[in-house]
């Protein structure tokens, strides 16, 4: 019981860095996937080309490769240094971005065709379209896997502590060296992540709800947890 | 600084031996994972309610922890306990446990979409329990689930750079290596970059082929 | 309305028979500059991969004129309505709207295909009501009837408003104006899209079988409607319609399709009284037996 005492303050500093990473990162990653996604479903062969690409790239590389390459690679290149969190929060924004942008396109080709010739009827522009129409309908249809995104980026957040970022696997790998304690010591960082994620989830379900309830779809029951969380991260590879 | 084309040649071989430790943690770790997942998909359809919770919630936990927290644990604690393990073994465990999570839902959607119809056929043929699901359910479900499944592969191929953290010799570790010694970080992660991306963009359209042929199934 | 001096007088003899007559040089042309008929179609070819949906088709409409469109199903009907408002473009032929290219655009001598720019420009004085109602779920009723004045027609929030409370009114559904389209019912939901469309002001309205996905108890409703917009208004309508009746009441002329061409056309009481083509009689007789 004395270590979780003396250890708890040293994991709440380390949640504060996995959350302003996780956080970062998917403010990155969620304007990527909108930019991108749009691009791709756009009528232009060139652009839908150059977000596949993007998309394509960036899935393949794992976040964890691309901080090195940012952190390690990219001075040399360069003659800058980024800070350690910042390269973190750039390599996971950039991965999760490439992963969000093809549910942000598949969301827009899910919204019927009847509901764009509505829009041309209205006689609205392209751009009224997407803020006015499809967006909106999109919206409720990324969340889920947004969701799933939200949970593989906050995971994938743990890579930083091997460029030397005092997150809470850092602070599990210090208190393994300095108590002996290895047991405690990563069970109460899994134990930790774990927390985090159900409030996440929690946050996204809620969000979802209300994205559902704006377009009239009112559930008749509560939604059983429909995909495991990052499901469609790790399985999105196609 | 320029790119060193000539230190790419010579870190090459090393590179390679990277490859080779990368592609088997894959391999052995997705093996792992299509067997212990399908027993996690299995239990979980047909074991008592407590069993099957509990079997539920400790994949959720799996799921929403890092993969790395997960290699140290099994990389630091096992031996602790007595089991002696190399780096590669605690890495292909870590790998297959944690995938596992996901290949067992995987599986899972696929036993649901067999129709309703072929679990009463077995239950009025009385077929004992190893025959439904060796003859009947699994062959329908899984051959459905085949693309998801081949997702997990190439995904499972891009997390292997964490067993790096567990000091396995693969791509990253010797990349890093090489990187450290002769200051050529710029060289070495920029190739193995490189080298994520060919194998994985191609399988990637691989898999989308496949999903087009059974799809239609 | 601008043109309303011109077409109100032709839509009280309309029992003459007259509009299909050949072309009048539009006297008061007001808004409408062309010399000619208001919409024309000019050899306008359609396909779909091999299927040839309209040949060569040729016909005009008047300003103010409305003009029922039927004949069996697969016809070219809806096609010619959704070339009309963009949602398809033409294979051959060219279809002016108010003497303007819709499906092309002037460039120098030569006509060339419309740019996005063109259509919007074209299509500003056509709306359209569709089978499937096609609100928009993301918003209330008046958002739905209020979004494309503000942002297309540039009107102030107050105006459209007030607009869309007449224009409820009118259809019978003033007290829903704030509600969800999700919990009307679909007649409800098709005049609230009719009341979206004429919010626009066009001077062309396209109705593509506007009642076809209804139940038979709220159909007469948005007929009703109909006849009310006929009756009080000036606005050129097309409507693919498999209601009969509706289209004698309301229609000035008649036009009857069968793969791709016009079979027939006259007035409702010629083509519904006494049809001259065998596959006119065909098709009335097998849709009144049915009906």
């Amino acid at each position: 019981m004395n270590f979780f005492v003396d250890a708890l303050p040293l994991y709440l500093n380390g949640a504060r860095y996995t959350l302003l990473i996780t956080v970062g990162g998917c403010a990155l990653a969620f304007a990527i996937a909108m930019a991108v996604g749009i691009l791709g479903s756009t009528r232009s062969a060139a652009l839908r080309a150059l977000a596949s690409v993007y998309v394509e790239v960036f899935r393949g590389v794992a976040a964890l490769v691309l901080m090195f390459w940012l952190f390690y690679a990219m001075p040399l290149l360069t003659g800058y240094r980024l800070e350690p969190v910042f390269a973190a929060i750039l390599a996971l924004g950039l991965n999760i971005g490439a992963y969000g942008a093809e549910n942000v396109r598949g969301a827009i080709k899910a919204v019927p065709r009847s509901q764009y010739e509505a829009t041309v009827a209205l006689n609205l522009s392209w751009t009224q379209r997407m803020r006015l129409v499809v967006l909106p309908q999109a919206w409720a249809q990324m969340l889920p896997t947004f969701g799933n995104l939200v949970i593989e980026l906050m995971k994938g957040s743990a890579v930083v502590s091997l460029i030397a970022v005092s997150d809470i696997t850092f602070v599990a790998q210090q208190l393994r060296t300095f108590t002996g304690e290895t047991v405690l010591a990563f069970a109460a960082a899994l134990v930790t992540y774990f927390v985090i994620a159900q409030v996440f989830v929690a946050l996204m379900r809620l969000a979802e709800r209300s994205a559902n309830r704006r377009l009239g779809r009112i559930p008749a029951r509560p939604r059983r947890r429909a995909k495991p969380a990052g499901a469609a991260a790790k399985g999105g590879a196609a | 600084m320029t790119f060193d084309w000539g230190f790419v040649g010579e870190a090459m071989p090393d590179l390679l031996t990277g490859l080779r430790y990368t592609v088997q943690a894959t391999v052995l770790g997705y093996a792992v994972a299509l067997v212990v997942g399908l027993l996690v998909a299995i239990v979980r359809r047909g074991a008592p309610p407590l069993v099957a919770g509990t079997v539920h919630w400790v994949m959720e936990f799996i799921r929403c922890t890092p993969l790395l927290v997960q290699l140290f644990f099994v990389f630091y604690v096992l031996p602790g306990v007595g089991i002696e393990l190399s780096p590669l073994t605690a890495g292909v465990i870590g790998l297959g446990l944690h995938y596992a999570a996901y290949t067992a839902e995987v599986y899972r959607s696929g036993m649901e979409g067999v129709p309703r119809g072929q679990w009463e056929a077995t239950r009025a043929l009385s077929l004992p329990a190893h025959r439904v699901w060796l003859a009947v359910i699994l062959p329908q479900a899984i051959r459905r689930v085949i693309p998801a499944l081949g997702n997990y592969l190439i995904a499972m191929f891009k997390d292997t750079p964490l067993l790096f953290a567990i000091t396995v010799p693969e791509l990253l570790f010797e990349a890093n290596q090489l990187g450290g010694q002769y200051f050529k970080y710029l060289e070495t992660m920029t190739v193995v970059g490189l080298l994520f991306v060919v194998v994985s963009v191609p399988s990637a359209i691989a898999i989308r082929l496949l999903e087009r042929r059974y799809a239609a199934v | 309305m601008p043109q309303s001096d011109d077409t109100a007088p032709r839509a009280e003899t309309e029992a003459a028979g007259a509009p299909a007559a050949a072309p009048e040089p539009a006297p008061a042309a007001g808004a409408h500059d062309g010399d000619g008929p208001l919409i024309r179609f000019e050899r306008v070819v359609k396909r779909f991969g091999d299927n040839v949906v309209l040949r060569e088709l040729d016909f005009n409409v008047e300003a103010g004129e409305r003009v029922t469109l039927i004949g069996p199903s697969g016809s070219g009907k809806t096609t010619i309505l959704r070339l009309l408002m963009t949602l398809e473009t033409v294979n051959g032929g060219v279809i002016w709207v108010n003497g303007d290219p819709l499906s092309h655009m002037r460039k120098g001598e030569r006509l060339v295909p419309a740019n996005e720019r063109h259509q919007r420009q074209v299509r500003r004085k056509i709306g359209m009501v569709f089978q499937q109602f096609n609100l928009f779920p993301n918003m209330s009723v008046r958002r739905n009837i209020t979004e494309a004045p503000v942002h297309s027609l540039g009107v102030s929030r107050e105006e459209a408003d007030q607009r869309a409370e007449e224009l409820l009114e009118m259809v019978g559904l003033g007290d829903k104006i704030d509600e969800h389209p999700t919990r009307l019912s679909g007649g409800q939901q098709q005049r609230v899209a009719i009341a979206r469309a004429l919010a626009m002001r066009p001077e062309i309205l396209l109705l593509d079988e506007v009642t076809s996905a209804l139940d038979p108890e709220l159909v007469a409703g948005v007929l009703d409607v109909l006849r009310e917009i006929a009756r009080t208004t000036d606005i050129t309508m097309l409507a693919v319609t498999h209601e009969m009746g509706f289209a004698r009441d309301v229609s000035h002329r008649v036009l009857m399709f069968d793969e791709g061409q016009i079979v027939e056309e006259g007035p409702p009481e010629q083509i519904f009284g006494e049809p001259r083509e065998e596959r006119t009689r065909s098709f009335l007789h097998a849709v009144l037996e049915s009906g």
